[in-house]
């Protein structure tokens, strides 16, 4: 990832954004946090954010109007967080602040010509920076000193007086403010300030001041606009001033980067989904403790978490994408050390929902797929990651279980049949059922049994992707080109992608157009599940929907559905680099509906069932095969393999008359049964029964293996290939009853199987 | 890895089948992408057969794979 990619996407999310109160608050407080605090009774840390950012906090809290108020979120939900009365309630009743510790001197002098609220603001920021600051009035204060006790009390206005020469800001009130005091500060100051509502009218003569600067026609001269009312502008301008003034000290740009200052926009989205609406409680003569907590309680804590809301895998990395993105980006960078953000790009379901979600459409898929694309190509993809899943790509492409064959007793083929490898492996008879009904309803329709490609997509294998679509196209061409009808919505996407020039339509659009019908095999409603692969894909939704109303099924959706769709754990290959995760995501999904599901991706059904939700697949409403198709178990690893081989075997047979091709290997000839507590590790540690056959065909013909007097088991260990498996195992009438397995990938140095 | 210590009661009761020895402590070379490990482990005194526990394949020795393909 170039360092340009890092600041487009990091631009891209919005979750650092400021709240909409602290955009419109021109001194930018920190509300939310602010709001926070109150929320846990903790005045005086509130307070203390409240200092921290304003100028002679005790004085301005008392008198601020209040801008944030009308910005607020909540205002169509009850009305804006009532800011200004918190802010009051704090200067009252939370513990005095000290002022800020001023920066070491500049060895700068400004003089400020004039003391109301924007002269004694810009006073405030600009001694806290480290300028030698005077101020020149005859009546600090000015009409401030005219407010009510009651607005602004007498000592709380002294006890900022005080802090501001704290601060180090000198007053000088045995003066006459004239051009003649104007010209000699201008000669022996660095800058001059003017606060234009508090100085005589003989000096403000000097045209508008600047919008951004506040400059003059006279350089180094600084004057605020005059005629501004409200507290917290006149407190801005004093800021702008100060802001300015350092820049036009330091020799910099006066106008460069200044967007954020003053009420700026903000692009942050807060959902308020849900939200119920809670009046403001009014301020009155001013909030009590009791008020105050309410109150801040009112505040949405506005934050976006829109994509981490909805996501298992952004969720359980306890961030935001803009650190995501951050975080991908360093483990790119490293060439010595550890790689720690390579599980979490390989744990990405690459479903999009993030993207469709985010305001601002920021695809973590797109990330993360672009970073594994860029491991695989420097060397750094963990080897374990996606191998499994690679490897059953592998098989389903291989001599055992890929087919493309026009139909039965046909030289050319209009269609051919692409039912997906995932789905041969979870309902073998189904999509027997299924080529045998498009035959007997479209004619020649051929078919492709084969891996689209998905798991080297997903994993980032570019050369192994292209190599598998060019075999795909290849054995398509030699076909003839024919039309494709694709069940599966992930091989849909690939296919439409990789093979543009091919015509294709999905299973259920066929479907949908021959008409399905019958009686409904269920009055209980089931709850739709789009997989993640069809949520570009409207046509596709509606189609699905369309077939269950033509089942007179009657259906529910779930929360997030169609478009914002969810994952079911397994798309980008999750469930397999990070299995724990990919459980978690399918459990999650699980628990979207309490209907029973029905759903038209393989992988969803069997994720779905393996969580022990009850799922079905469309194949098992069009295609019975007998028996609850809910309670359909997700068939494991070595089944999926089987029933792959088996059907291709079945068809080649009973369908073209042929005898399979292929003779059986040796280590398959052995027989073996598995106890539970085998089964289970098999499923989790991916190891299959073809693997455990070759250990065991070692050990019958070398005898070679350790053996427990206490259990009577026997244990060995063989490795065909990078994967060292051991099983442990008691010898049964001609064959073998496993009780456990376990693998590794070091090797035992020394020669050793 | 150097410090790995595999419980007495993982590999109770193992013996090598083909010499009928009981299983000793050794030191065995492990590698893994490139690393080199020197790990004691119960081995058959005879015939050098090398015995890995499920605790330790699927425990540390999982963990230091990992770590490796990190690296």
């Amino acid at each position: 990832m170039e360092q340009a990619e890092l600041r487009h996407w990091e631009r891209k999310c919005i979750q650092e954004e400021s709240p909409r109160c602290t955009a419109a608050c021109p001194l930018h407080v920190d509300v939310r946090t602010v709001c926070a605090l109150l929320g846990q009774k903790r005045w005086d840390k509130a307070w203390a954010t409240i200092a921290k950012t304003m100028p002679l906090p005790g004085v301005l809290a008392r008198l601020c109007d209040a801008p944030c108020r009308d910005a607020c979120v909540r205002s169509p939900l009850g009305g804006g967080i009532e800011m200004g009365a918190l802010e009051r309630f704090c200067a009252k009743h939370a513990a005095p602040v000290a002022p800020p510790r001023p920066l070491p001197s500049r060895g700068k002098a400004v003089a400020i010509i004039g003391g109301g609220m924007t002269g004694l603001c810009a006073a405030w920021e600009m001694a806290r920076r480290g300028f030698d600051v005077t101020l020149h009035c005859q009546n600090p204060g000015g009409s401030l000193l005219d407010l009510p006790e009651s607005q602004l009390p007498r000592d709380a206005f002294l006890r900022e007086m005080e802090n501001l020469a704290t601060l180090g800001a000198r007053i000088r009130t045995d003066v006459t403010i004239d051009s003649t005091l104007l010209d000699s500060l201008l000669e022996t100051h660095d800058a001059v300030f003017i606060d234009s509502d508090a100085a005589p009218l003989s000096l403000t003569d000097l045209g508008q001041p600047d919008e951004i600067t506040l400059g003059t026609l006279h350089t180094g001269l600084f004057a605020s606009r005059a005629g501004e009312t409200s507290p917290v502008m006149q407190a801005a301008a004093g800021r702008r001033a100060a802001n300015s003034i350092e820049r036009f000290t330091q020799g910099v740009s006066m106008v460069s980067g200044r967007e954020q200052e003053g009420p700026c926009a903000t692009r942050l989205y807060t959902n308020v989904e849900g939200v119920a609406p809670a009046p403001a409680i009014p301020a009155g003569t001013g909030y009590g403790e009791e008020q105050a907590h309410e109150e801040a309680r009112r505040c949405l804590q506005c934050e976006c978490m829109e994509c981490v809301k909805n996501c298992e895998f952004l969720k359980h990395y306890k961030s935001y994408p803009k650190i995501y993105v951050r975080q991908v980006y360093n483990n790119e960078s490293i060439v010595m050390g550890t790689r720690q953000a390579n599980t979490m790009i390989n744990s990405c379901m690459l479903c999009g929902l993030c993207e469709t979600l985010c305001p601002e459409d920021f695809s973590m898929a797109e990330v993360c797929l672009e970073a594994r694309r860029t491991m695989v190509r420097k060397g750094t993809m963990p080897q374990s990651a996606h191998e499994f899943a690679l490897r059953d790509m592998a098989f389903a492409n291989g001599d055992r279980s890929a087919l493309a064959r026009h139909a039965p007793g046909a030289e050319t083929s209009e269609y051919l049949f692409f039912p997906g490898c995932q789905l041969t492996a979870s309902a073998p008879d189904a999509v027997e059922a299924a080529y045998a009904d498009l035959r007997q309803r479209i004619g020649s329709v051929g078919l492709m049994l084969r891996c689209c490609g998905a798991p080297a997509q997903w994993s980032g294998r570019e050369a192994l992707m292209d190599e598998s679509v060019a075999l795909l196209r290849s054995q398509w061409e030699e076909l003839g080109r024919p039309k494709l009808i694709v069940a599966c919505p992930t091989c849909l996407n690939i296919l439409r992608d990789r093979l543009p020039d091919a015509e294709i339509s999905s299973h259920w659009s066929i479907l949908r157009a021959l008409g399905v019908g019958g009686e409904s095999v269920t009055s209980a409603p089931l709850a739709i599940n789009d997989p993640c692969g069809a949520r570009h894909n409207p046509a596709l939704l509606e189609d699905v929907r369309a077939l269950l109303d033509q089942l007179h099924i009657p259906t529910v959706e779930p929360k997030l559905t169609g478009a914002t769709t969810e994952c079911c754990g397994y798309g980008g290959l999750l469930a397999e680099a990070n299995p724990e995760l990919g459980t978690a995501a399918a459990r999650r999904r699980a628990a979207a509906a309490d209907e029973d599901f029905v759903t038209y991706c393989a992988m969803c059904r069997d994720m779905l069932a393996k969580t022990g939700k009850r799922a079905v697949h469309l194949y098992d409403l069009l295609f019975p095969v007998g028996g609850d198709p809910g309670a359909r178990p997700s068939p494991g690893y070595s089944a999926r393999r089987e029933n792959r081989a088996r059907l291709r075997e079945r068809l080649l047979t009973e369908l073209w008359r042929s005898t399979g091709d292929d003779a059986s290997l040796p280590h398959e000839s052995i027989e073996v049964r598995f106890t539970d507590e085998a089964a289970r590790a098999m499923e989790e540690r991916r190891i299959l029964k073809t693997d455990i056959q070759k250990v065991l065909l070692q050990v019958r013909e070398t005898g070679r293996c350790f053996h427990n007097s206490e259990t009577g088991h026997s244990l060995a260990s063989f490795r065909p290939t990078v994967v060292t498996y051991w099983v442990e195992f008691e010898e049964t009438d001609g064959g073998y009853l496993v009780h456990n397995t376990w693998s590794h990938r070091m090797r035992i140095m020394g020669g050793q199987a | 890895m150097s410090m790995i210590r595999i419980p007495e009661a993982d590999v109770t009761g193992w013996q090598c089948k083909t010499c009928g020895e009981p299983l000793v402590r050794k030191p065995v070379e492990l590698k893994y992408l490139d690393s080199l490990f020197n790990v004691e482990l119960p081995v058959c005194p005879a015939c050098n057969m090398v015995l890995i526990p499920e605790s330790l394949a699927m425990g540390k020795m999982r963990q230091v794979e990992q770590l490796l393909e990190d690296k």
